[in-house]
């Protein structure tokens, strides 16, 4: 190695291939730590109050019409004959669906060594928690006799009736109950050392109390480090195949009926990229004003967004190839059937669901992410998350509603038309969802901080402070 | 037991670092000088420690193999307990016979998971002696930072190559700042 120091154009190349740092603004580690659990120690803003006064609103008049559905039955909404399965259907399917993108940031990212999922994780996984408790109430209550619903599980009783375990049915019980508590498992050992930090900060007797039983003793220790990262590794090992698998049943729930539209060999990768998809439109949905609202801006960084938005480019991309694919095998096929189903989806009654939410939302939308000044623009950004958030639910509806209507005998054909229930059900769990993220954030720190503190120059084992620069804590109280 | 002037237990003798590189170089000193209780406190696990401390791999592993092992047998036992031996549930009259058990792989593969996971989850806390109420280091005000950005470095009394005036040095010597001895109660 020659001393001579470096060409002009090496200097330049090397600041193009530098990376980018995951925090911004050399935020230290008690910066990260103020700031983060700030958010919870702090009292409530008041649009958290504003916001929380209409979402729980929302969700007590879902629990009245849930209420009144299982005090009356089932006919309280519009399922009928030909079409059994609707809005219930596919909001299970669309909820479950968004609960995907918080395990793949947890568990995939993790496993792939993408440092960036450490700003957004905690609050993806709680996402996917919530998200699967409003998808457990629809199977749940559709059952009609809700206190038979044990009979779902396989325990022993007297008239010997067991669960058919070869039914489809019975997976997506196993699938979506294990998912839910893997879930839990994966979030709340995540949780562990930030509930230490909470309680190492806090004030109140109660706060120390509640947040000491919670943290389980958790002292920072490097012995406890050992195993704490190897489990984490083996949780997020076995949450991988886990997500893949979730949706996949959810999709033999459809793909093992004979129905055209339902019965195709495509339904589990198109399941699992569509309910990526639509997961990660809602991760968005949720973090862009988090981050705006607890000025976060500085760990959830453009960079984030960046590549959140390229992985709803991929996966609606996904989707879209899927689409096509599902009209040339219809094409193919020759089945008659096939054909008339795919037809009926495009000019039929429920045309505009398919142009609007399949087409515009799920196809054409994304593609603007191809474009960086799009990717980087926060209210573009939020567009199409908003687009895809209602795309996939049409989809949802567009397959179950979509693929019943028509059966094969015209004398069978009918149409969904919601009632008052079906519509306020929906909404109250669209306000069960967001009351439970509210909540999450003012009590739970919404960024994983000791991960996120990995990702900062400083965690290096090898890391030597460059001279003259120093990292920015707040209020001055710098830490040398 | 060694006892301070004042009549405590002693636990420990503990350092501060000023960074997690500083605590990197430190553990690999205290290893170095051959000690086996001690221990390194951080916010956050720092890559390489466990080489540096002379930990080896983590066997929770071990758990986790048997967690899932356990999962799948579970499983083989539910579903072919009542539907091949107990009661032979025949839907739509569809074949029954040795062809058809991959219809029973989703539930013995979600169940291998969910028994793995809860495996991992408390193998985690059994092997770690968590929850647990009360640990002296938690006796020292400056150890408050350990969640927040403070890196710590302790060395146990009961270690036999522990002496206050040897472990205080080779503290020193690594860079440890806040040099103090750790109650037990």
């Amino acid at each position: 190695m020659d001393a001579t120091p470096a060409a002009p154009e090496i200097k330049e190349a090397e600041r193009q291939i530098a990376r980018i740092p995951l925090v911004l603004n050399r935020r230290n580690f008690s910066w990260l730590t103020e700031r983060i659990s700030g958010v919870v120690e702090q009292p409530a803003p008041r649009w958290w109050w504003v916001a929380f006064t209409i979402t729980a609103s929302a969700a007590t008049f879902g629990l009245f019409c849930l209420g009144y559905q299982i005090s009356t039955g089932v006919g309280t909404w519009g399922n009928n004959i030909p079409v059994g399965w609707a809005w219930d259907i596919t909001n299970f399917v669309f909820w479950i669906g968004i609960g995907h993108a918080g395990t793949l940031i947890s568990a995939i990212l993790f496993l792939l060594h993408q440092k960036w999922r450490t700003s957004i994780n905690r609050s993806a996984e709680a996402m996917t928690l919530f998200a699967v408790i409003c998808a457990a109430i629809f199977p749940g209550v559709h059952v009609g006799r809700v206190w038979m619903a044990w009979y779902l599980a396989p325990v022993p009783n007297n008239w010997a009736i067991w669960p058919n375990f070869r039914s489809a049915l019975v997976w997506d019980v196993f699938a979506v109950s294990t998912y839910f508590t893997v879930s839990v498992l994966f979030w709340y050992t995540g949780l562990i050392p930030d509930l230490a930090t909470l309680r190492d900060r806090a004030t109140t007797k109660i706060r120390k109390f509640l947040f000491g039983i919670f943290a389980c003793g958790w002292r920072g220790s490097n012995r406890n480090w050992r195993h704490y990262e190897m489990a984490y590794l083996l949780l997020a090992g076995l949450s991988t195949p886990l997500v893949l698998s979730v949706h996949s049943v959810v999709s033999f729930d459809f793909a093992t009926s004979i129905l055209p539209t339902w019965h195709t060999t495509i339904f589990p990768p198109y399941f699992v990229a569509g309910a990526i998809f639509g997961g990660f439109a809602m991760v968005l949905t949720l973090l862009l004003p988090a981050r705006a609202m607890f000025k976060l801006q500085d760990v959830i960084t453009p960079q984030h967004i960046d590549k959140m938005a390229k992985i709803i480019l991929l996966t609606g991309s996904f989707v879209g190839y899927a689409y096509m694919m599902e009209f040339f095998l219809a094409w193919y096929s020759g089945n008659s059937y096939e054909r008339f189903a795919f037809w009926n989806r495009v000019f039929g009654p429920y045309w505009w669901y398919w142009w609007v939410g399949m087409l515009f939302c799920n196809c054409l939308s994304p593609q603007l992410f191809w474009f960086r000044w799009c990717r980087r623009n926060v209210y573009v950004v939020y567009f199409v998350c908003m687009c895809v958030n209602a795309g996939m639910w049409f989809e949802r509806f567009i397959i179950i509603a979509g693929g019943l209507h028509r059966d094969f005998l015209p004398s069978s054909w009918g149409l969904f038309i919601p009632t008052w229930v079906d519509i306020w059900t929906y909404i109250g769990t669209l306000g069960i969802f967001t009351s439970l993220f509210l909540l999450f954030v003012r009590f739970l720190p919404m960024i994983a901080m000791s991960e996120v503190k990995t990702a900062v120059p400083e965690a290096d084992p090898h890391y030597a402070t460059p001279p003259g620069i120093q990292s920015i804590s707040p209020r001055g109280k710098e830490r040398i | 037991m060694m006892r301070t002037p004042a009549g405590h237990k002693v636990y420990a003798m503990a350092a501060e670092y000023p960074s997690a590189a500083a605590l990197y170089e430190a553990a690999k000193h205290v290893r170095d000088a051959g000690f086996r209780r001690w221990d390194v406190y951080s916010p956050f696990p720092i890559h390489g420690m466990d080489e540096a401390m002379g930990l080896g791999k983590s066997w929770l592993s071990g758990w986790v193999l048997f967690g899932g092992v356990s999962g799948l047998l579970t499983a083989a036992l539910v579903e072919f307990g009542p539907s091949w031996f107990l009661y032979r549930l025949n839907v739509h009259g569809k074949p029954w016979n040795f062809w058809t058990v991959p219809a029973f792989f989703p539930i013995m593969f979600e169940l291998t998971v969910l028994f793995g996971a809860f495996a991992s989850f408390f193998a985690m806390l059994g092997m770690n002696g968590l929850p647990r109420w009360y640990h002296p280091m938690f006796n020292w005000e400056r150890f408050s930072r350990v969640t927040n950005d403070g890196f710590f470095l302790a060395i146990e009394a009961r270690d036999p190559r522990f002496t206050e005036s040897g472990v205080r040095e080779l503290l020193e010597k690594s860079g440890g700042q806040h040099i103090t001895i750790v109650h037990e109660d």
